[in-house]
């Protein structure tokens, strides 16, 4: 199993450079005596609406002058219930709801939940469905993480890699809108297939995005990683320890940041990533510093899985040959007269699950993304249907990470945690 | 309108029924062996207090366990040489409705021996708790909350036990219980007059600050080494 270090010298210590000489850094602490003023303590409330919570987020903030003694991150402003609601839909109407939750990545989201439905009930999808979904899940993980660094570096006052992030994730949104006629409300997959085959041009087109790709990676990299004042608002903020992470329940880059070498597709390998050749990025102080270059290094990693799995994308079908999950053809259904009732029956009735609970986990954007589903005998809606939401765990954390720092460190480690509003809301 | 054409709408009004099938009496816990060497051990160790136990969708090993020993049983599960199930995943609830208990349902990981397990546990129905594994696991302070929110669940000794999801003086029930109708207990002239007459220097104010404070301070960890990074810069 391929581990990776990402090992970047820079140095560490503020007053020296990359290659070691001393540097001027704007970020010098200056040793001048606190002055003795009688201080009380203040409380602030960053959010709702403001766009350094990135979402609908409010952070209660008790501040001793500008430290942070204790911060309470309070949620639920988007609660839709999703879960209730899919109590009322057949397994294939909930695609549509996975989408709306993590709207960063939507097509990992329509994937797992789907996949964890497949498990339950004992589908094998095709090879050719198995390798278009890896493809979509990669390119969605960039689409994410592309994202979080743009807003990311905006929270620390570098404007321009916003930009260019945007400018790449346009390309992703164009190649969304391809395939399912949308830019963010994908919901590309079906139980036991996709929506549709990828159309014609898409994967020439993916191939020009991944040639291209790696060099806008390469320019922001070169704005942000040896960026002195980007390293002065990262290294050892917001740091954990491995041990904590674990028990904090951090998964994804924000675990790996910390040296645990956690990832789904390497310990619980599905659709065969087991066979692709990458390596899993992982830190070591576990700080935002880190965070950033795990992000940074999956993004490339991701490139390279994405290559793999399109010189391996086979031909053949990409829904189940079995009637009662899989649709007819439109041209049959509207010309003959046995499909249409096929599909007037799978539509109006859904698919039969057996009874039974099933837990899928795929490694998402953000983290460890669970899709948990219990269904009944027979039954065609699901009794229970959980999502195990990265986001939301890693966000519980924000407390232990930011007491004792600044303010403007606060928001720097909120944004390093990489949250999506919409799925820790649900 | 019979039964048949109803759609799943139609019963936005009432709870959901999950599922238009017949309903079989399935047996509560099942009771298939499981090979799985940690099921196998708890079986040993634990004796009746392991109520059943199943391999669910091929490959998931599945343990049902009684609510009363929940917390020997989790802190056996994280502190055994050979278990070590140092990640708690998710905790969740699930409500069959039709007079089944609810049950607490834990997704645990083993990052050392990438192992993973289900413990599911079933509840009595009134009074509806269950000792809390927060002590354990910090990860499950907010997803007990959750359940808490979701579903009533009470959970003994847990640090901070607020609604999380929805508002603090949400007070039409538990959401995600069957009973529970899609569109909410109130009529709609009712959600929106309480909606309007919402006092909202509550949801600001010094109190709520204080009530965070002191459940952070009760829920310090024992565990780990903080500061063993957090020196370094």
């Amino acid at each position: 199993m391929a581990r990776k270090t990402v090992e970047i010298p820079v140095g560490r210590n503020p007053e020296m450079g990359v290659d070691g000489r001393p540097v001027a850094s704007p970020l010098q602490p200056f040793d001048i005596p606190e002055p003795e003023f009688g201080t009380e303590r203040m409380l602030i409330n960053i959010g709702p609406q403001h766009p350094a919570t990135h979402g609908v987020l409010r952070l209660v903030c008790e501040l001793d002058g500008e430290t942070v003694t204790s911060v309470i991150p309070d949620i639920g402003y988007l609660h839709s219930s999703f879960e209730k609601l899919g109590e009322y839909r057949t397994w294939n109407q909930i695609v549509t709801l996975t989408d709306r939750m993590d709207y960063l990545a939507p097509l990992i989201y329509n994937c797992a939940y789907v996949m964890s439905v497949e498990k339950l009930m004992g589908i094998e999808v095709t090879e050719r469905c198995k390798v278009v979904r890896v493809i979509l899940m990669e390119m969605d993980r960039i689409f994410g993480h592309l994202l979080w660094l743009g807003t990311t570096a905006i929270d620390v006052g570098a404007f321009t890699p916003f930009l260019y992030a945007f400018q790449e994730r346009e390309n992703i949104y164009q190649l969304h809108e391809k395939l399912t006629g949308a830019r963010i409300t994908t919901s590309a997959t079906r139980v036991g297939g996709m929506m549709a085959d990828l159309p014609e041009g898409w994967t020439e087109q993916l191939r020009t995005f991944l040639r291209k790709f790696p060099d806008t990676l390469a320019e922001i990299d070169r704005l942000l990683t040896r960026n002195q004042i980007h390293i002065g608002r990262t290294q050892g903020v917001g740091a954990i320890s491995a041990e904590d992470a674990i028990n904090y329940g951090f998964t994804g880059p924000n675990l790996r940041a910390t040296g645990v070498d956690y990832d789904v597709r390497k310990d619980r390998p599905y659709y065969d990533y087991e066979t692709y050749d990458f390596e899993i990025p992982i830190g070591r102080h576990g700080d935002c510093y880190d965070r950033y270059l795990c992000r940074m290094e999956e993004m490339r990693q991701s490139v390279r899985i994405l290559h793999q799995a399109l010189d391996r994308l086979p031909g053949g079908p990409i829904n189940v040959d079995d009637p009662s999950i899989s649709l007819p053809s439109k041209t049959d259904a509207m010309s003959d007269m046995e499909s249409m009732i096929h599909h007037f029956k799978l539509i109006t009735e859904g698919i039969p699950a057996p009874e039974g609970d099933c837990y899928y986990a795929v490694e998402g954007s953000k983290g460890e993304l669970g899709m948990y589903v219990v269904a009944e005998e027979g039954g065609t809606k699901p009794v229970r249907w959980r999502i195990r939401p990265p986001s939301f765990v890693n966000l519980s954390v924000i407390p232990k990470l930011a007491e004792g720092h600044m303010v403007a460190d606060l928001i720097m480690i909120n944004a390093s945690l990489d949250i999506v509003l919409g799925e820790i809301d649900r | 309108m019979t039964e048949e054409t109803m759609s799943a709408f139609d019963g936005i009004d009432e709870g959901p029924l999950p599922s238009d099938a017949a309903r079989a009496s399935a047996p509560r816990f099942p009771a298939s062996q499981s090979a799985d060497p940690t099921i196998v051990a708890l079986g040993e160790r634990f004796g009746e207090r392991i109520l059943g136990q199943r391999v669910s969708a091929g490959d998931q090993h599945v343990v049902w366990i009684d609510s009363g020993a929940i917390l020997e049983v989790m802190t056996w599960l994280k502190e055994d040489a050979r278990q070590a199930f140092d990640m708690m995943s998710d905790v969740t609830g699930i409500d069959y409705g039709q007079g089944r208990p609810v049950e607490v349902v834990y997704q645990m990981y083993s990052t050392r021996h990438k192992h993973a397990l289900r413990v599911r546990c079933p509840l009595d129905t009134d009074p509806l708790e269950i000792d809390s594994v927060a002590v354990l696991w910090r990860s499950a302070n907010w997803l007990e909350r959750e359940v808490y929110d979701m579903f009533g669940v009470a959970f003994r000794g847990h640090p901070d036990l607020r609604r999380i999801l929805m508002p603090i003086d949400y007070a039409e029930g538990h959401p995600l219980r069957k009973d529970f109708p899609l569109r909410g207990r109130f009529s709609r002239a009712e959600q929106t007059r309480r909606a309007l007459n919402q006092d909202v220097d509550r949801f600001y104010s010094e109190e709520i600050l204080a009530q965070g404070r002191e459940a952070q301070e009760a829920a310090r960890p024992e565990i780990g080494t903080r500061g063993a990074n957090e020196g370094e810069v």
